[in-house]
């Protein structure tokens, strides 16, 4: 029997009024995050914009910018950060991917589970508090593990907390606090690759090493790629750690060790916002540039 | 529903949020440039002051320790409506009150009325107009405080605070170096108490002989190193005048200090662990023979139980060091500073808080060092020496060292103590000697200097 043609009519109507009410919901869902996006991100970008190009509320050129690269502290804090990030990066990208695959490939469920758990609960912690935590452990004069660092002929914070062991020291203290999160969303895709791909490698007599290698990590390239995003994009505003173990090393970290640091000291020891400002766009663009370059050789944004 | 149809809504959408943050950008970039730079000079106070609102609330900003003073203050004066706030005091220079002020400014409000700052360098910025904004410290002695209050200060005391013969801040306490010694291991030695630096490092290799493991000093962070040894040697290390900066690290005193401390550190007796580090708590507890040290280590190291927490009766504090046939000088290691604001409506209130956090009853009764206002020091000191804590002439030897602070020591807006962490100690940790850092310090105090627009002379 066919439906009465008002029926339809109505039908159409309703499903008009529900489209009109996604789309209102789509906005009520958007307008929290739109609000905050522009009050704390937009907002403050395009004032930071406006005060790189000024000084006093007079427009200066790119003065302010030349000023920080003149500044003795730039190119030390530049090289600084940029072997973190190296160090960092690539430490925990094959890391995480490493442990990922391993905890994925144990077939005891209990175990998996409880790595899991185990790997994430340090993210759990504020990274300020997980940075003072670590603020102890590295002061071998105090430290729970100081038999590794005598052991290693570090005897005291100052000797160990500085210099070229810094890159690597924040590497552990950012693997510590940030790997977890990724382990487990990492752990989240591999779930998702479809179980026939991989049973017909496995007819096809792949084993473990080769799955990993021929089609895992190959589908794994966004997560990936989306990991070395944030933790780049992350790694470039290096501020807590030696700000905090500063302390540690008796004042041996400058500072204006990091970019970050540097722009803080310009903005609140220098009064000096302008420059301050110049330094974080900079910042930005490089970011930025890091990002474009993932996101389009990654293919972040493609559709499968 | 078609994609095309998607995408207009969200169109709308980022159209609308650009149009809220372009007009925001407006709307702030417009209140930037409104001015609130310095005004009319009030005659009343010599500076421009804000329109006075009789019984309006004023903030007192304090760190911990100067809480219950603040607290006692407000039990005691409940007709004047003070609101207390902490912070962490900006201690070792952390610059933790300019970047609130410097932050206040910049919204042109919310500067607190009066603060307490440990830092004694401060009045560089705070004494200054910064982007277009007057300086946040009042001008104390153009008619805020009468002079007859002023002058009961210690000679000296708001030196630190006074640029041009205007007084920006008053002095909490002061610290001066005089020579810490342990009583009770002197008598033991059967050692003469040392007056002069060359008695004092003949001396370390006597002890270093006899008892090793036993020290007689620490040059452990830069408030040590530079304020304790090289201010105290008056070492022209860290000099200004104006807007000109001077370090002289060959000038003879300068040279004499880093052979001193280059000796004992390799005599064992001087050691590079700060006093407030818990290993110099573990290795040195019992065995300090003497230190070098501000007037403030009664309260924070001897009669502390969680740092050295010497016996009562075996400390005693001596005559700061000299060198002979010099002037009889000494070090300062910094001493807190109490600050109005230029911006407060209620500056009535303000000058009762300040005189009563430097020199009431409950000031001396809760001071943890050397008081700078006089009548409230020598309460203290009575109260220190009839203590029996302390043995020998303290009030003698806190005296002396008050009034003969070094004055070629200066007082920039970068401190002079990270440079010696940042450059000097990690060489002393890896072994080296100071003398072979001292070109990097010396570079590092200049460039500092300059970022900070200081002009860097030799003289």
């Amino acid at each position: 029997m066919l439906p009465p043609v008002g029926s339809r009519r109505r039908g159409a109507a309703l499903r008009r009024r529900s489209d009109s009410g996604q789309r209102t919901m789509g906005y009520v869902f958007v307008i929290g995050y739109g609000i905050l996006l522009a009050a704390f991100g937009v907002f403050p970008t395009a004032y930071a914009f406006y005060l790189s190009f000024t000084r006093t509320g007079a427009f200066v050129g790119v003065d302010n910018f030349s000023r920080v690269f003149q500044d003795y502290r730039f190119l030390p804090a530049v090289q600084a950060v940029a072997l973190y990030l190296i160090v960092m990066v690539l430490t925990l990208t094959v890391l995480v991917v490493v442990i990922a695959l391993v905890v994925h490939a144990i077939r005891k469920r209990w175990l998996s589970t409880t790595l899991r758990f185990l790997y994430y609960l340090p993210g759990a912690l504020a990274g300020v508090a997980s940075v003072l935590l670590w603020s102890f452990m590295l002061n071998p004069e105090l430290s729970p593990i100081s038999g590794i660092f005598t052991s290693l002929g570090f005897s005291t914070g100052v000797s160990l907390v500085t210099g070229g062991n810094l890159p690597v020291i924040f590497t552990l203290i950012t693997f510590w606090t940030g790997a977890g999160g990724w382990i487990v969303i990492m752990y989240g895709a591999l779930n998702n690759i479809s179980d026939d791909i991989m049973e017909a490698a496995r007819i096809d007599g792949a084993n473990a090493l080769q799955m990993a290698g021929y089609i895992q990590i190959p589908m794994l390239r966004k997560w990936i790629a989306y990991m070395g995003l944030l933790t780049i994009a992350g790694g470039t505003q290096l501020f807590v750690e030696p700000q905090l173990l500063a302390g540690v090393s008796h004042g041996a970290i400058p500072p204006q060790y990091s970019l970050l640091q540097l722009a803080y000291s310009y903005a609140f020891q220098q009064a000096d916002f302008s420059e301050s400002a110049a330094l974080s766009l900079l910042l930005l663009l490089v970011t930025a540039g890091f990002a474009a370059i993932i996101v389009f050789r990654g293919g972040l944004f493609d559709r499968d | 529903m078609s994609p095309q149809q998607h995408r207009h809504p969200s169109h709308r959408l980022t159209r609308l949020l650009a149009a809220t943050a372009v007009a925001a950008t407006f709307a702030l970039v417009a209140s930037g440039c409104t001015s609130n730079g310095a005004g009319a000079i009030d005659s009343k106070y010599g500076f421009a002051a804000a329109k006075q609102v009789p019984g309006s609330k004023i903030t007192v900003l304090v760190d911990t320790t100067r809480q219950p003073l603040a607290l006692a203050f407000q039990k005691e004066h409940p007709e004047v409506p003070i609101v207390i706030d902490t912070y962490d005091g900006n201690p070792g220079g952390s610059g933790s009150l300019q970047a609130k002020i410097a932050l206040d400014d910049q919204a042109g409000s919310g500067w607190p009325d009066v603060v307490f700052s440990s830092q004694t360098n401060d009045t560089a910025w705070a004494g200054k107009e910064t982007n277009g904004v007057q300086p946040y410290a009042a001008a104390l002695n153009k008619g805020l405080l009468d002079q007859s209050f002023l002058d009961g200060f210690a000679k000296g005391a708001n030196d630190p605070m006074t640029v041009d013969g205007t007084v920006y801040g008053l002095r909490n306490d002061l610290a001066p170096t005089v020579l810490w010694y342990d009583k009770s291991l002197f008598d033991q030695f059967g050692y003469q108490i040392p007056t002069t630096w060359e008695d004092f490092q003949a001396l370390s290799d006597q002890l270093a002989k006899d008892h090793p493991g036993y020290i007689m000093g620490s040059v452990g962070g830069g408030f040590m190193a530079v304020d304790a040894y090289y201010w105290a040697a008056a070492a022209p290390v860290f000099q200004v005048k104006g807007n000109k900066f001077t370090t002289n690290m060959s000038d003879p005193n300068s040279v004499a200090m880093t052979k001193l401390i280059d000796h004992m550190l390799a005599n064992g007796t001087l050691t590079n662990k700060n006093v407030f580090d818990p290993a110099f708590i573990k290795n040195y507890k019992g065995k300090v023979l003497a230190m070098p040290g501000p007037a403030w280590f009664a309260g924070v190291i001897f009669q502390n139980p969680d740092s050295l927490g010497s016996a009562p009766g075996t400390v005693g504090a001596a005559n700061p060091l000299f060198w002979k046939g010099q002037k009889e000088v000494t070090g300062d290691v910094g001493g807190g500073v109490w600050y109005a604001s230029s911006h407060s409506t209620n500056l009535k209130a303000v000058a009762e808080v300040l005189k009563y956090v430097t020199s009431s009853d409950q000031a001396v009764k809760l001071a943890s060092g050397l008081p700078g206002y006089k009548a409230a020091a020598d309460a203290w000191l009575d109260q220190q020496s009839s203590g029996g804590f302390f043995v020998g002439d303290f009030k003698g030897a806190m005296t002396k060292a008050a009034a003969s602070v070094w004055t070629g020591f200066g007082f920039a807006t970068f401190s002079s103590e990270t440079a010696w962490d940042t450059k000097v100690n990690p060489v002393i940790e890896s072994g080296g000697t100071v003398a072979s850092a001292v070109p990097a310090w010396q570079q590092e105090l200049k460039n500092e200097a300059a970022i900070h627009g200081y002009t860097v002379t030799s003289k």
